[in-house]
């Protein structure tokens, strides 16, 4: 608790938002990277309706998305039962994970678009003549791909990280308002506009703001600094 | 050739879109309403009825209350509204945005399970609190919260079972933790149980929670300043307290104070 222009603000969801998006963030590029590449490469007609799917959380009103992930992470659904077998025990829906999984749906599209952009802009030569200088793919793709596509990188990051501490309809859903465990910056603005203590949620709001528009300027600092002309 | 075919067929889309009002019109006053949005169901039947019966338009526009209210307060077009609370009918008549406020319904709570014997072994439920999670919806912003607190404060369990809430933002949402299995019980309303077009609709049990474990949920409306001077708003205020209003809004798991 701190109070901040006579408005007392608990700091215990601005926390709990920075984790899940950094954690959200990191899933992110791990999954979406490897995706992003395949859908740049691929050849299959398939690829339309990847990508299709792949921007659907773009589309779904997010309480939407929220209320199947409801359906499908409950306890007796298939996916907990699944996870059951291998001795899991907690339960998917008001957890930390749950909160991630949702972000990870919800922001999925603002990772692997911007990453798909930059690879797919780059020149089939270099990797060519990364090739015949027998550079091995893991190789390739990190001394190569990674940085020649680093806005990509920078961009999907950025966009996944903004894109999760904004969320709202998704959390709100799946997370049950727990204090401490999945009460997240929004859900805790939306609380305070409800109970009318608008003090508290001008404060809070305000915190985010700044919050979000530093962090934003920094990166697209970093990437007119260090951008390199992709393609 | 396709230039012709978009002019046609934005003609045809002009030519629906002018023809639409005229149908949604018909006759008489069209009155615009914000309703909580646990009331929806039950004023939209209310307000068939007096279309019916008096020629005039209800639009209802319905939303949680607090988000009604930041909206009436900066200038929303409404002329009644209908809040799931009565602090903030009472907050507008204060700073004299609306008139007297009247309490239209009394929310009835419910302990609701789909698998635990809560309608007569709430008490043991709730002392052994062997499940994991228990959804009310948030004692801050919804009443029906705020009174789920009460009752489980006058029964002695609410330290067992605090550690096991799960908070929905409004009724609706603790109703839905519930109905869609992720909690194995919940405080809800007794409209979303006796609803027959609802998803669980005699399945599961209830407890029905005695009026005098918690103070009474009353929802209070108002005529708001733009309806004073709207016959059709006055008279659908007037058709809310007539025995036909009662009925439904008894039907629909409400009582009337």
């Amino acid at each position: 608790m701190i109070e901040l222009f006579g408005a007392s603000i608990s700091l215990e969801p601005i926390w709990l938002t920075l984790q899940v998006a950094a954690v959200t963030t990191v899933i992110l590029l791990l999954l979406g990277t490897p995706l992003a590449w395949w859908l740049a490469r691929t050849r299959t007609r398939w690829r339309v309706v990847i990508e299709a799917i792949v921007a659907l959380p773009l589309v779904l009103p997010p309480t939407v998305l929220g209320f199947y992930l409801l359906i499908v992470l409950n306890p007796n659904g298939a996916v907990t039962q699944f996870l059951r077998g291998f001795g899991f025990e907690g339960q998917l829906t008001f957890s930390f994970t749950g909160l991630v999984i949702g972000s990870v749906l919800y922001s999925l599209p603002f990772a692997v678009q911007p990453l798909m952009h930059a690879f797919e802009s780059l020149s089939e030569r270099l990797l060519d003549a990364a090739a015949t200088l027998r550079a091995g793919t893991l190789d390739r793709f990190f001394s190569v791909v990674v940085p020649l596509s680093r806005r990509g990188f920078l961009t999907a990051a950025t966009l996944s990280f903004a894109h999760t501490v904004g969320e709202f309809g998704v959390v709100l859903m799946v997370g049950g308002n727990i204090p401490g465990q999945t009460r997240m910056v929004s859900i805790a603005i939306f609380d305070h506009v409800e109970s009318l203590a608008y003090t508290e949620a001008h404060v809070l709001s305000a915190m985010m703001l700044v919050f979000s528009l530093v962090v934003l300027t920094l990166v697209y600092g970093l990437n007119r600094r260090f951008g390199v002309k992709v393609g | 050739m396709l230039v012709t075919l978009h002019v046609r067929l934005l003609a045809w889309i002009a030519l629906f879109l002018t023809a639409l009002p005229v149908s949604a019109l018909a006759s008489g006053e069209v009155v615009t309403a914000a309703v909580a949005a646990n009331f929806t169901k039950t004023i939209e039947e209310i307000g068939a009825r007096f279309t019916e019966e008096t020629g005039h338009t209800i639009r209802f526009s319905s939303g949680p209350s607090g988000k009604l209210y930041a909206q009436i307060r900066n200038g929303a077009p409404f002329d009644l509204f209908f809040s799931a609370d009565t602090e903030k009918p009472e907050l507008l008549a204060a700073e004299g945005r609306a008139d007297t406020p009247f309490v239209y319904a009394r929310g009835r709570l419910a302990l609701y399970s789909p698998d635990l014997p809560v309608r007569e072994g709430w008490q043991q439920v709730l002392e052994e609190a062997g499940f994991r999670h228990l959804a009310i919806a948030n004692p801050r912003t919804a009443p029906y919260g705020a009174a789920a607190l009460e009752v489980l404060t006058s029964l002695g369990a609410l330290e067992r079972v605090e550690p096991k809430f799960v908070q929905g933002e409004s009724i609706a949402h603790a109703f839905q933790f519930v109905a869609t299995g992720n909690a194995a019980l919940g405080f809800v309303a007794l409209s979303q149980l006796v609803d027959p077009a609802g998803p669980v609709f005699g399945k599961g049990e209830f407890w029905l929670v005695p009026e005098d474990l918690h103070s009474p949920i009353d929802q209070a409306a108002v005529v708001l300043e733009r309806g004073r001077a709207s016959p059709a708003a006055l008279a659908f205020m007037d058709y809310m307290r007539s025995p036909r209003a009662r009925e439904i809004i008894e039907r629909y798991g409400y009582s009337i104070p």
